[in-house]
């Protein structure tokens, strides 16, 4: 696996404003280990969109997101030209409707559209749930969450194939959709006991590609180690035993 | 037939994809499969869930309502469903999807309730159709037949099956003093002549749900 990522990743510790493309104004409310604000993040970059990058604190949430998310006062949202969008499949498919002459993510045809979504759907009722419970979970539950993990990974595996990418030969959707989890995988690896090379040579393969062809993705995640920190950090927060 | 739709009849995510094949005018062959003895057929187009509803189009399967009806709007152009500014699109993909991230566990959950839990869970429930009001647009009229939006197809089941808990359980969910606005819609709406005819019947619906009810929380 490669754990050092980043070549230009720094999480946003205040805000700071990049220069902002005439009439567009693109603010992101964010977590840096947030899977689903990195799937934002990578979004944004592939359509070249410059953007106010705002790392919320979680403990504390800003006045901003709570009007911006009054239903689930959750990040990631995107505030385009003071409209907030919620849920991160739904941002990322907001960002590739409306910037759609450059980097297309969804396929163009419906049947492939279809596909990508429900994979998409999959992953989102899924892998993170069932990922939370290997470094929450012990006994029984860890055994079985650890098994439906790589049930699941398995089965997207089988989706990917032969293909460079999710979206065959580009980066599209669905890889944006999953490419995050990999941020995560030390930490998957080290308390759910699973070895992703041995286990899931095509799905490491496929992130490597990801990482190395795609500066959206080498600049969206942060390094596996640091994720794994924060991971033994919550773990001891919450009192969970080593 | 081009379009075959596998469902059950019971199903509110089945009666979604109806809904939008109905408005839409398509005709398609309609196979009703059996929850407790899934047909082959299922297995092979569905084997990620194993669920319905599930709609094949030239021998091409696809899975969750959701995504079917997303599909069926992009092939069949007319009675367009989602909006066109994209940003309405994203809202009205968002309140589907709280329909079903918030009140589909809950309504699992009211299916199992034994006494001693049902009020508390009423309450919650009575919170989440509180929340989903705010999507509605007090100064937008009802939607009629032939506006019936992606938005409206996702959400309307929710009265329909909500009306159903509150006979099976005997609890208050649809109260007029906490979503008025949104009863009035559920009433409106259920009532329109293409929901009508999709809708699966109530009494039937009921006693089916009461039996599932009778059997999950009668100690064997």
């Amino acid at each position: 696996m490669i754990y050092h990522i980043s070549t230009h990743f720094r999480p946003p510790s205040q805000t700071h404003t990049l220069t902002m493309a005439k009439q567009e104004q693109l603010v992101l409310l964010d977590y840096w280990t947030s899977i689903y604000g990195m799937r934002v993040r990578i979004a944004l970059a592939e359509k070249g969109l410059s953007y106010e990058h705002r790392q919320e604190d979680l403990r504390n949430k800003s006045q901003l997101l709570l009007d911006s998310n009054p239903v689930h006062k959750q990040i990631p949202v995107l505030i385009h030209n003071g409209n907030p969008i919620c849920e991160s499949s739904i941002i990322v498919e907001y960002i590739d409707d409306v910037w759609k002459d450059k980097a297309p993510l969804l396929p163009s045809d419906s049947y492939a559209k279809a596909r990508a979504r429900f994979w998409a759907d999959f992953i989102d009722k899924k892998l993170y749930q069932i990922g939370s419970k290997l470094y929450t979970k012990k006994g029984e539950e860890h055994e079985s969450s650890r098994k439906e993990f790589m049930d699941c990974l398995k089965l997207l595996e089988g989706e990917l194939g032969d293909k460079p990418y999710f979206g065959g030969e580009t980066f599209g959707y669905l890889d944006v959709s999953l490419i995050p989890f990999y941020s995560w995988f030390q930490a998957y690896e080290t308390y759910g006991n699973i070895n992703f090379d041995h286990e899931f040579p095509k799905l490491i393969a496929w992130a490597k590609r990801c990482i190395q062809n795609k500066e959206s993705v080498s600049n969206s995640l942060p390094d596996l180690p640091k994720i794994l920190g924060f991971v033994q950090y919550m773990r001891k927060k919450f009192g969970i035993e080593e | 037939m081009a379009v075959k739709l596998l469902g059950i009849w019971q199903s509110p995510f089945v009666l979604r994809v109806k809904l939008a094949l109905s408005l839409k005018g398509v005709e398609y062959e309609y196979i009703e499969d059996d929850i407790l003895n899934k047909s082959s057929m299922l297995l092979q187009y569905n084997p990620v869930y194993k669920k319905v509803p599930v709609l094949v189009h030239n021998g091409k399967p696809m899975a969750e309502s959701l995504v079917i009806l997303e599909y069926i709007d992009e092939i069949w152009k007319n009675h367009p469903l989602l909006p066109e500014d994209p940003f309405e699109k994203a809202r009205s993909r968002f309140w589907a999807k709280f329909v079903d991230d918030k009140f589909v566990p809950m309504i699992i959950r009211m299916l199992r309730i034994t006494s001693d839990q049902k009020d508390n869970a009423a309450k919650e429930t009575r919170e989440i159709l509180k929340t989903l009001e705010g999507s509605l647009d007090p100064n937008k009229p009802f939607p009629e037949d032939k506006s019936l939006s992606f938005m409206d197809i996702a959400i309307v089941w929710v009265g329909y099956y909500t009306q159903m808990l509150e006979k099976m359980l005997d609890v208050k969910l649809l109260d007029d003093e906490n979503t008025p606005l949104l009863n009035t819609w559920f009433r409106v709406v259920l009532n329109l002549q293409v929901i009508k005819e999709c809708l699966p019947p109530f009494d039937k619906l009921l006693t089916h749900y009461t039996n599932f009810h009778e059997r999950h929380t009668t100690a064997s």
